[in-house]
């Protein structure tokens, strides 16, 4: 048996002469969000797509379609024929599966079949009545039902649906250019990562290892982040870039309690010249302002200093809480507090300077020669093609 | 590259005679022991020898050792068997700080199901004194546990004067001795230790994972941890790991058949790798008795983590590790330097290696060299 979903996308089909393109993007993230586990088949009609998926898939194919951006909601969909008696048996069979005793409701009708007999409205009377005729305990209240039924008459069917799921809403990936992810293994940077895809943005991500100050299991903890990060958008390259010299250099020749503000330049200035190389036009961190010495204003000043490249921070007002519950929600958190160290914590000075100043970090950087470190850097930068769970 | 590896007390690699005892077993001696036919009788005949080979070992009757999943297994059966088997003659159990997590969470298992438990300290070598275990019993004590050999440390525990003095005390009270990082490099004799139960393991001894056993003493009763079929007496259901429990069988006898000469072997390469660290590194501290076993070393080098140290090896192909392997999954520090009285940066900057009758002098001296190399171009990045 065949079963159909209703997928809306709101906010795409604002977006004028690129409405198209959209469209597109959100129907191939789709297929490939289904790729393995139905057979499927996509329509696009006024405004919304229609995948026709095998009855026994469609928990499956959900859960799925729940990853993928751009889908505000979804609605399992019943489908009867054009001919009105047909219809009112499907809607109380489809209404008497969510009907609970008191419960108030509504039929709204669409009417995009212009040749069918009766308007909108008529249905919608005629339907109603009859639900409350053959649904036992209910009452109609066309403000604020408790459930709405929506009937739509279309060219050679009539489908009708009582269920709204939520989707994670935005834009769907690949809608607005590549952005290069920097991801630690921490809880912040794969939800930062999480919240740009849902903007529609194509992820690259650049991991600094600091073998043998931090393990292989720490940079196999990255890579089951960003595995997961592909379950909402499709494959990402991952760049492992080398940081153990840069790390070294830093302790030897620069004050210790400038390490962190002056490994975070460091960071920035790889992260900005990979970019290039891999057309990113930003560089997304998991920054939120205040959580670390590293993330005061005065820091993120001193930092950002380095780039030209714009820095997208999205977690930047949010709270530890907060982010903790989005990681949880999109199933990074589990992975992200393994405990293994990364190079932020290997070098960690016992006492960081909060408020760094622009001068005295630019006098400590003379120690170093930054070019050289930067090549060498990526010159060992290792990249890894993480693709989906499927 | 070449591989040096040194985290035998971890696990230890199938030697080619042991893979080879086994991979007959799987395909040819495949039948269920249970079964009535001739293939049965054959898979049968195997678990018979493979147990005959480890009551010869230990000095018990056969009907005496029962074959399980491993060490972690029969740890858990014995400890909560005796102690849900007994409940009615007292509820007060003693074992000691510095045991393997499978005997220390089964207590704490325990302690949910309302017993009371006494957890007992060491000293700075790691050894529990024998009067301290007399102290501690009481009226309702039914079960004590000492490990032999202290899987972090290597530690040598009295386990035979401990036993003695406990069945003086009160011979009604059972004995566990934890063997697992003993069997096959120190004699374990429950007869000499006065001990009821005791637990082994086989791929500490470079046989396969997955397969353990203990000794029960004839006539002490168990209650099973899982209930099916009646292979084991019953106290361990469910279809015998043939090929397991031969490769243990053979690791087990090369293993005290050259218990001595490895013993002498192994003492050598660990007396070579701790002269050699004391001599070539500054600030490294030993951790751990005087007379400890022969295939541990426990050794802190102050100001670098541990962990970096195992990375750096192993980029040279040297295979080391911190505490234990059943730690390194955790941030907590090692509860046995802990127990030992150790502090958390002294505890966060050791290491431990051990050995193998397989490691030679010459792997040891490779070793040294990387290690004497990367400690001291670690230590410049080290906290000032």
């Amino acid at each position: 048996m065949k079963a159909l979903l209703l997928i809306r996308y709101g906010e795409i089909g604002l977006k004028g002469k690129n409405r198209k393109f959209f469209e597109n993007k959100l129907t191939a993230n789709i297929k490939r969000s289904l790729l393995g586990i139905a057979e499927c088949r996509i329509q696009q009609y006024r405004g919304r797509n229609f995948v026709e998926v095998l009855e026994g898939d469609t928990a499956a194919v959900i859960r799925r379609l729940q990853q993928v951006f751009g889908i505000v909601s979804l609605s399992p969909v019943a489908i009867a024929e054009l001919d009105i008696e047909s219809i009112k048996a499907v809607a109380a069979r489809e209404l008497g599966k969510v009907a609970k005793p008191g419960m108030t409701f509504k039929v709204e009708t669409k009417r995009a079949n212009k040749r069918f007999p009766l308007r909108s409205p008529e249905v919608s009377r005629d339907v109603g009545e009859y639900l409350l005729d053959h649904v036992p305990g209910l009452t109609v209240d066309v403000h604020h039902p408790d459930q709405v039924l929506d009937v739509e008459i279309r060219d050679h069917e009539t489908y009708i649906y009582t269920q709204r799921i939520p989707g994670p809403g935005g834009l769907p990936v690949g809608a607005s250019g590549k952005g290069l992810l920097l991801i630690s293994g921490g809880i912040d940077s794969p939800v930062a990562g999480w919240m740009t895809m849902k903007r529609g943005v194509t992820l690259e991500a650049l991991h600094f290892h600091s073998f043998p100050f931090t393990s292989e299991r720490a940079k196999e903890k990255v890579v089951d982040l960003t595995r997961v990060l592909t379950g909402y958008g499709g494959k990402i390259l991952l760049h492992v870039a080398h940081f153990t010299e840069i790390q070294k250099e830093l302790r030897l020749k620069c004050p210790e309690k400038l390490t962190v503000t002056l490994m975070r330049r460091m960071m920035f200035r790889i992260a900005e010249r990979l970019a290039e190389q891999r057309g990113a036009l930003a560089l997304i961190t998991g920054e939120s302002l205040g959580q670390v010495a590293s993330q005061t204003m005065e820091s993120i000043h001193v930092i950002e200093h380095v780039t030209t490249i714009p820095v997208f921070r999205p977690l930047i007002g949010m709270d530890k809480e907060e982010i903790v519950n989005i990681s949880r929600r999109i199933d990074t958190y589990d992975i992200s507090i393994r405990p293994y160290e990364d190079c932020c914590t290997v070098f960690l000075p016992e006492f960081p300077v909060t408020r760094p100043r622009l001068a005295d970090v630019e006098e400590a950087e003379k120690a170093l020669d930054i070019e050289a470190l930067v090549t060498e850097s990526l010159e060992k930068t290792e990249t890894i093609e993480i693709r989906g769970q499927v | 590259m070449r591989e040096v590896y040194l985290d035998n007390s971890a696990t230890t690699q199938v030697t080619p005679g042991v893979a080879a005892v086994m991979q007959e077993v799987l395909t040819e001696t495949y039948g269920n022991p249970s079964s009535l036919h001739r293939k049965g009788v054959a898979a049968e005949r195997v678990i018979t020898s493979a147990r005959r080979v480890l009551a010869g070992a230990c000095a018990v009757k056969e009907g005496e050792i029962y074959f399980t999943s491993g060490g972690t297994e029969a740890n858990n059966t014995v400890i909560k068997g005796v102690a849900r088997r007994r409940r009615r003659r007292g509820t007060h159990l003693i074992t000691t700080k510095i045991e393997h997590p499978s005997v220390l969470y089964a207590y704490r298992a325990l302690e949910e199901e309302g017993f009371q438990v006494t957890y007992l300290d060491v000293d700075r070598e790691g050894l529990v004194h024998p009067e301290k275990v007399i102290a501690a019993l009481r009226e309702d004590t039914i079960l004590v546990s000492v490990m032999h050999v202290n899987n972090e440390v290597g530690s040598v525990q009295p386990v035979a004067e401990i036993g003695k003095r406990l069945k003086t005390a009160n011979k009604e009270i059972l004995f566990h001795v934890d063997a697992v990082q003993s069997f096959g490099k120190l004699p374990v004799l429950p007869g000499n230790w006065q001990a009821d139960l005791i637990s082994f393991s086989a791929h500490k001894i470079h046989g396969p994972k997955g397969v353990g056993a203990f000794y029960c003493k004839g006539g002490v009763l168990l209650e099973p941890l899982l209930h099916g079929g009646d292979q084991e007496k019953g106290f361990r259901p469910g279809t015998e790991n043939t090929a397991g429990i031969a490769g243990f069988a053979e690791a087990a006898q090369i293993a005290v058949q050259k218990q001595e000469e490895n013993n002498r072997l192994m003492a050598n390469l660990r007396q070579r790798m701790l002269a050699g660290i004391m001599e070539a590194i500054p600030d490294v501290f030993y951790n751990g008795q005087a007379g400890a076993a022969p295939h541990i070393l426990s050794v802190t080098i102050s100001g670098i983590k541990g962990e970096v140290l195992v990375h750096a090896l192993e980029e040279h192909g040297i295979y080391i590790s911190t505490g234990s392997a059943c730690h390194s999954h955790r941030a907590d520090p090692s509860h046995v330097l802990l127990a030992m009285g150790r502090a958390e940066k002294e505890i966060e900057a050791s290491l431990r290696f051990s050995f193998s009758p397989y490691n030679t002098e010459e792997e040891i001296d490779y070793t040294l060299e990387k290690l004497r190399d990367n400690a001291a171009n670690l230590r410049l990045f080290t906290r000032r």
